[in-house]
């Protein structure tokens, strides 16, 4: 298959950029993306042109690492991520728009890499559970009824791609921020801190520079992981009944 | 250990300030003055409703609200308020998105998105310019002057016609098409403002959120063809023809 690439180039973050024009020619249907940037990246160092840089690591769909918004939505069309997208996916002689991920907390190291370490920042905030909860075997003494552990295992499926803010046109990240807090707040292990862990880890999200979620629902569309954005909903209800708490004069 | 910020609230910046200012306040201070608004709606819509009960009922009706006198002013205040409260924290909400999303896509793609949502500030901003030709047209009375020297007799009182004011404001064809566009765009800003205030306030859930939409949508629709019924009538049908001559 040939396709016609249209690649966003940056030489650092404060360099400007733009998009620069390539031939993917002779790409097999079985290709994902990254590899078929793989072959395009062969070929341009061939013709000693600095390769396109991107983002990627397991390259099974589980890391979060691969990013790239393709032809205006991260990680393509269809749910997965970008290393799960084959080329099959496009017609041939397509022309293809390859973009960083968009947000101003996600700066743009080079091309196609992005910088979010805005997300561990939020994590360190307070997407964990501080003490130690046991073993493996300590986890079959804690009965969780079966609704609870499906609703918090569908939020613990968030691998953090930064996808959701990638997606939104304000840059939100509350897609991400729900999803941790609803993962370790239904669970009796995490349940002790959760109204710390959502007032510091909102005020954490807002301190990066992200923005402000207007219920689009383009971070749902674009999930890799389909988490789905009900979870902002209750990540709202949680931070303003723990703000109360907080304004009654409660420790919390 | 996560940071408590309990011991720190006593001394640090006041909790209800750092709530408001949160992204997560701003947008609650958004769906409840939203609400409040829609409250008014209903509520403005069901008094104008007596306009089809003929003349006496709607002009008792506006004797009444007049007589209600600082009361009425006091409504008219908290009204103010709100409106400018919403639009304070929408605008303000905007600046940060804007900052947050400093470069847009070359290949745009809405993708999940509806245009209702996509279009709330303009839609917002229409519905403002509208509501302020109505509060010209109909109760400062300044488009058409002669509105402010009609009056009537109800009960032995003298009382103004409200009836024949509003019957004689929409023979004109131009101002019944900027009531139906004004409508219009209210009823857009609606659709994603009744679907979406429910997730704000995190009363929703995966299952329920899409009878939220639909409910909500349906509710701005309704409001639509109740308040485009009056304009419709007057103009299409002669409702209050007969009662003029």
């Amino acid at each position: 298959m040939n396709f016609h690439l249209k690649v966003w180039r940056q030489k650092d973050t404060n360099a400007p950029g733009t998009l620069e024009e390539y031939e993917a020619e002779n790409i097999p249907a079985g290709a994902s993306f990254l590899e078929m940037l793989d072959i395009v990246n062969a070929d341009l160092t061939r013709k000693n042109i600095e390769p396109i840089q991107f983002d990627s690591d397991c390259r099974e769909g589980i890391c979060g690492t691969c990013s790239l918004t393709i032809n205006g939505i991260p990680h393509g069309k269809g749910r997965g991520t970008t290393c799960q997208l084959y080329m099959r996916k496009f017609q041939d002689g397509e022309t293809i728009t390859i973009e960083p991920f968009r947000a101003d907390a996600f700066p743009v190291q080079r091309d196609l890499v992005t910088n979010r370490s805005a997300f561990d920042r939020v994590i360190q905030a307070g997407g964990y559970i501080s003490e130690r909860t046991g073993s493996a075997p300590d986890a079959n003494s804690v009965p969780i009824s079966k609704v609870i552990a499906d609703q918090a295992m569908d939020a613990a499926a968030c691998i953090g791609c930064g996808a959701c803010a990638a997606a939104c046109p304000n840059g939100s990240a509350m897609l991400f921020v729900s999803a941790k807090v609803t993962h370790l707040g239904l669970l009796p292990q995490g349940k002790p801190e959760k109204n710390r862990r959502v007032l510091s880890m909102v005020r954490q999200m807002d301190e990066e520079g992200f923005g402000n979620c207007s219920n689009y629902y383009a971070c749902e569309a674009v999930c890799p992981a389909g988490v789905p954005a009900a979870f902002i909903g209750r990540m709202n209800r949680e931070f303003t009944a723990a703000s109360m708490k907080e304004m009654v004069g409660m420790s919390v | 250990m996560i940071t408590s910020h309990s011991a720190s609230a006593r001394t640090g910046p006041c909790p209800g300030w750092l709530w408001l200012n949160s992204s997560i306040g701003k947008k609650t201070a958004v769906a409840v003055t939203g609400i409040a608004l829609v409250a008014f709606v209903i509520g403005h819509l069901l008094g104008n409703f007596t306009i089809f009960l003929g003349p006496d009922a709607i002009n008792a009706y506006g004797a009444k609200l007049q007589s209600l006198g600082p009361l009425l002013w006091a409504i008219r205040l908290a009204l103010l308020g709100i409106l400018v409260a919403h639009i304070y924290f929408t605008m303000k909400l905007w600046q940060e998105n804007k900052a947050a999303r400093p470069q847009k896509y070359i290949a745009s793609n809405p993708v999940g998105t509806t245009v209702f949502a996509r279009t709330m500030r303009l839609s917002g901003l229409i519905v403002l310019a509208f509501v302020i030709f109505h509060l010209a047209h109909f109760t400062v009375r300044v488009v058409d002057p002669a509105f402010a020297t009609m009056h009537t007799t109800l009960d032995g009182q003298e009382v103004h016609d409200v009836y024949k004011m509003v019957v004689t404001g929409f023979q004109n064809g131009p101002v019944v098409f900027i009531y139906i566009i004004g409508l219009f765009l209210l009823t857009f800003h609606l659709s994603h403002g009744l679907s979406s205030l429910f997730q704000t306030l995190g009363i929703t859930n995966r299952r329920i959120r899409q009878n939220y939409e639909i409910a909500g949508r349906a509710l701005a629709w309704a409001l639509y063809v109740g308040y485009i019924s009056i304009p419709v009538s007057i103009y299409f049908f002669g409702l209050g023809k007969g009662v003029l001559q």
